[in-house]
């Protein structure tokens, strides 16, 4: 085992990033164009890199899996975007932006990262509103904020419930001027299926087009990840049908370190399951927590008859009510972090509170704030005796104004009407901390192999905040990368084009063809959905909200079982020359095969609870996380060793010389 | 429920497609239209047989990857929703459903029911952004300020998906709405004012070059739009153009 160097600059925290990009060193504008740069994935942090490092002046390949750069995942993130500006003069700073992420994240992440991702934070906004993002506004025609869970200042900036696709057609519009320009050339329907290593670095990738099944080689001086999370794992997750590990994964098997794969964020409000056929889960934004209140029946009878259908929430009288996180959490009350309500729900509902037919859901109700804002409303509009209807009104059309596009979404799914019965909501897996270890650089443990965004592991620690996925996205690609990338980039100012025809290409080649032989010829006869739907099975029950020593080492098990079955027995009709979506599938469950298996060996060794993994072993007596900074303040970081089971841990010591470490509260 | 599903196959660009006939049992209500199609994938399978390919991501509404021709209408019968988000409750048991792409001249077909719309993005690459350089510092961006009204619209213009939905409904094919929607969201915004003329006159260039139609002022896009794009947004375009060609 050895001790991973994060390479954080040395000094006071404040200077760290402006004394690095000071003696960094820099390539010149015309050698710029004699370097070529691989980017994987065109989401917040990929399209936003991409586009930087190609007006920077390199030649920028970009590939996603996607038919357009515009469809990446980020697209569906809603509620918002932090940064630290301050205009609401509510006491908001760079430093308590980064305390706040720091402590989000239960004393898990790297000071530096996270100080740096604060201090770009501002520039972000000016960044986007430059680019024409259409944020929201108030009447003085400047920008709205808003708050989220976790927090007690309102530093959210937000497009309706759409911010990720706002921000994204933002990183998009900037990728295509440089598309216009020429300097960044796309590759779509492309999916990167090997990385190419050279004397040690990454110097290109076997990509597979996807319409004519023809494997490609890429070279390039460098290769940027930003594929994204690995939530797919559990088969249910609010991620894109096509969101995938593979990228990653590959990167990790030639040689870079996977880090913390068990944190995993289970997002509060979710729209629950409706049974067996179920695709996906759907988000309900994090920000509806501003004005909803999240309840279940305080009476197990109550909520039987809810379930079996004889009562309606409606008809419950407020003492009858129990808003469990108002009355654990007084401080924080419904905006407590994502983990600490997706575990609240849980244990009401393992209790017998739960509604729906399931028993899997609890209440996020609207009524109090739709008369809330109707009074209010009503009060502005000069209407000073409202009649009890008027208010109602007044009060839903505020909601609909600020919510509407999320409710409408609800109603869609749920057939029922959320201004009049309140909504349904379950946790359900929605991002992952965890990803590929990267130093201070955001460079992984392969020389030239850069991981952004969410595939890496760097700014959330243990648990991430709302509105902070974006934030750091968008940080990485335009502000950090671009920077970082160009202090490695300067010794290969002489290296000359990569040619792609030396046996390193020939090799990777040859295993991606061999392995795609495989799993067209396996000529089983289950699909390749069946294998998910159980792997995803596997790591909800098991290594899920709540996970135990005894069943994570049942899921090891189990996992690498299956795994040795669906190399055998898994059916791939069609040809591998052609679109065929049933291939796609199976390479990347076979890559969440293996990473799931890596995911139980890191959430057994972590005999803590912290953030998103809670260990029932370790908690308190009123059943919080109970985090053992003695022995676990590290990142584990894992080396690929022919297996997962063989996986070697390395570790990170976290230094903490500006926070105080302490029990994470928000009662 | 039961049905019958006609559904278009068709092996590549150039190889002639076909309507083929699935029945299918089972369905429930609660099933979202694209998990049907699951379901009967997972039959296929079974058997042996090429899935039916389709485009599908985030199955939310929002990625606009879903590009269904259903019994005639892009993204079946319901209104303001991608297929993905059109649950299995707006048919009836017995009921048969046609499958098809999208049709256009500048969609051709990849295979089965996917079609490729790079046409939409060589329209945005000719001149749909701001051309502000990504690194470096910009001003503050309240030293920008926004008319709120004017903000609100131009985001409503810049919820468009890009699903293509618009050119599917239209019997010209035209992409104005696709277009237009755009050109109005930087139109409404000071950012978006300095480069109006230049801009509109480039996109409405690629758009024609795609080999999209006329407008056909029937409004049929608005109609299918799952976003609900206003018409509105075409005629902003139609006086941008106007004026930035009498500026020539």
């Amino acid at each position: 085992m050895s001790v991973l160097d994060s390479k954080i600059p040395k000094g006071p925290l404040k200077e760290k990033w402006t004394n690095h990009k000071n003696n960094i060193n820099l390539v010149n504008p015309a050698n710029k164009r004699n370097i070529d740069v691989i980017v994987i994935g065109t989401g917040l942090a990929g399209g936003s890199a991409a586009a930087t490092l190609a007006e920077l002046g390199y030649n920028v390949k970009t590939f996603c899996y996607q038919d357009s750069p515009r469809r990446a995942h980020s697209i569906a993130a809603q509620g918002g975007i932090n940064a630290s500006k301050n205009y609401q003069g509510d006491g908001d700073s760079d430093y308590r932006l980064f305390y706040d992420t720091i402590k989000g994240g239960d004393y898990r992440s790297r000071e530096g990262n996270v100080y740096r991702l604060a201090e770009v934070s501002g520039n972000i906004i000016d960044q986007c509103v430059a680019q024409g993002v259409p944020f929201a506004r108030e009447y003085g025609g400047y920008l709205d904020n808003r708050s989220f869970g976790g927090v007690l200042v309102s530093r959210t900036f937000y497009a309706k419930g759409q911010t990720g696709q706002q921000l994204l057609l933002g990183a998009y519009s900037a990728m295509n001027r440089q598309i216009n320009r020429g300097k960044i050339k796309p590759y779509n329907r492309h999916e990167m299926m090997d990385l190419v290593l050279i004397d040690g670095k990454a110097r290109g990738i076997i990509a597979r087009n996807m319409i004519t099944g023809e494997i490609e080689r890429h070279s390039a001086h460098a290769v940027v990840l930003a594929s994204g999370g690995y939530g797919n794992v559990f088969f249910l997750s609010t991620n894109a049908m096509g969101s995938n590990v593979t990228a990653a994964w590959r990167a990790h098997r030639r040689g870079a370190y996977f880090a913390n794969p068990c944190y995993t964020q289970i997002h509060p409000t979710c729209i629950p399951v409706s049974g067996d056929h179920q695709s996906k889960l759907t988000l309900m934004s994090e920000s509806l927590r501003n004005d909803g209140r999240i309840w279940v029946p305080k009476k197990k009878e109550d909520a039987k008859a809810i379930r079996e259908g004889k009562k309606k929430p409606t008809q419950l009288a407020e003492e009858d009510r129990d808003y469990y996180l108002e009355r654990r959490y007084p401080a924080f009350g419904n905006l407590v972090p994502r983990d600490v309500a997706s575990r609240a729900a849980k244990e009401r509902c393992d209790a017998g509170f739960g509604v729906n037919k399931t028993g899997q859901a609890v209440y996020l109700d609207f009524a109090s704030a739709i008369e809330r804002y109707g009074k209010e409303k009503a009060f502005t509009s000069g209407n000073k005796n409202a009649s009890k209807e008027e208010i109602i009104k007044l009060g839903k059309e505020v909601v609909a104004s600020k919510y509407g596009n999320l409710f409408d979404m609800y109603q869609k799914i749920v057939d029922q009407n959320p201004y009049e019965t309140p909504m349904m909501i379950y946790p359900a897996v929605h991002y992952t901390m965890g990803g590929l270890w990267v130093d201070y650089n955001l460079q992984t443990t392969i020389p030239g192999c850069y991981a952004a965004g969410e595939a890496n592991f760097s700014d959330h620690g243990a648990n991430r905040l709302g509105a902070s996925a974006l934030m750091q996205g968008l940080a990485d690609g335009y502000f950090v990368l671009p920077y970082t990338i160009g202090n490695y980039l300067s010794d290969d100012i002489r290296t000359g084009a990569i040619s792609t025809d030396s046996p390193e290409f020939e090799e990777t080649e040859k295993a991606v063809k061999e392995r795609m032989d495989k799993l067209m010829n396996a000529n089983g006869n289950k699909s390749v959905d069946s294998y998910h739907k159980e792997l995803g099975l596997i790591m909800w029950n098991k290594c899920g909200m709540a996970r135990n020593a005894e069943g994570l080492k049942e899921a090891i098990e189990e996992i690498a079982a299956l795994r040795e079955d669906f190399w055998k027995n898994v059916k791939v009709p069609g040809t591998a020359n052609s679109k065929n979506a049933e291939l796609e599938k199976a390479g990347r469950v076979a890559d969440f095969l293996e990473l799931g298996e890596l995911f139980a060996k890191d959430a057994l060794h972590r005999n803590e609870s912290c953030g998103g993994h809670f260990r029932e072993e370790y908690q308190t007596e009123d059943g919080e996380a109970l985090r053992d900074d003695e022995n676990f303040k590290y990142v584990a970081a894992w080396e690929h060793k022919g297996k997962p089971s063989d996986a070697v841990l390395h570790k990170e010591d976290l230094v903490f010389e500006n926070i105080e470490l302490k029990t994470r509260s928000y009662k | 429920m039961k049905l019958n599903l006609k559904i278009w196959r068709q092996e590549n660009a150039t190889a002639k497609g076909k309507i083929v006939d699935y029945p299918v049992d089972g369905i429930d209500g609660d099933m979202s239209f694209l998990e049907m199609l699951d379901i009967l994938n997972e039959q296929l399978v079974e058997k042996g047989e090429d899935t039916i390919q389709f485009d599908h991501d985030c199955r939310e509404g929002i990625c606009g990857s879903c590009s269904l021709q259903i019994n005639g209408e892009p993204h079946g019968p319901d209104k303001l929703i991608a297929t993905c988000q059109l649950h299995m409750r707006s048919f009836k048991d017995g009921d048969t459903i046609y499958i098809e792409p999208f049709r256009a001249k500048a969609f051709p077909v990849i295979k089965d029911l996917i079609v490729d719309r790079t046409a939409f993005d060589r329209i945005q690459q000719a001149w749909g952004y701001v051309s502000v350089n990504t690194s470096g510092n910009t001003v503050d961006a309240n030293t920008i300020p926004v008319e709120k009204e004017k903000a609100d619209e131009s985001f409503n213009a810049a919820t468009c998906i890009g699903c293509g939905a618009c050119v599917a409904a239209c019997k010209n094919a035209s992409a104005m709405l696709f277009t237009s929607a755009k050109v109005s969201q930087y139109a409404l915004l000071p950012q978006g004012r300095v480069e109006a003329t230049e801009r509109v006159k480039a996109m409405v260039r690629q758009m024609d070059e795609e080999g999209f139609g006329n407008c056909s002022n029937t409004g049929a896009c608005e109609i299918e739009c799952p976003k609900g794009i206003s018409l509105e947004n075409i005629a902003r375009m139609n006086r941008e153009y106007l004026a930035a060609s009498t500026k020539g």
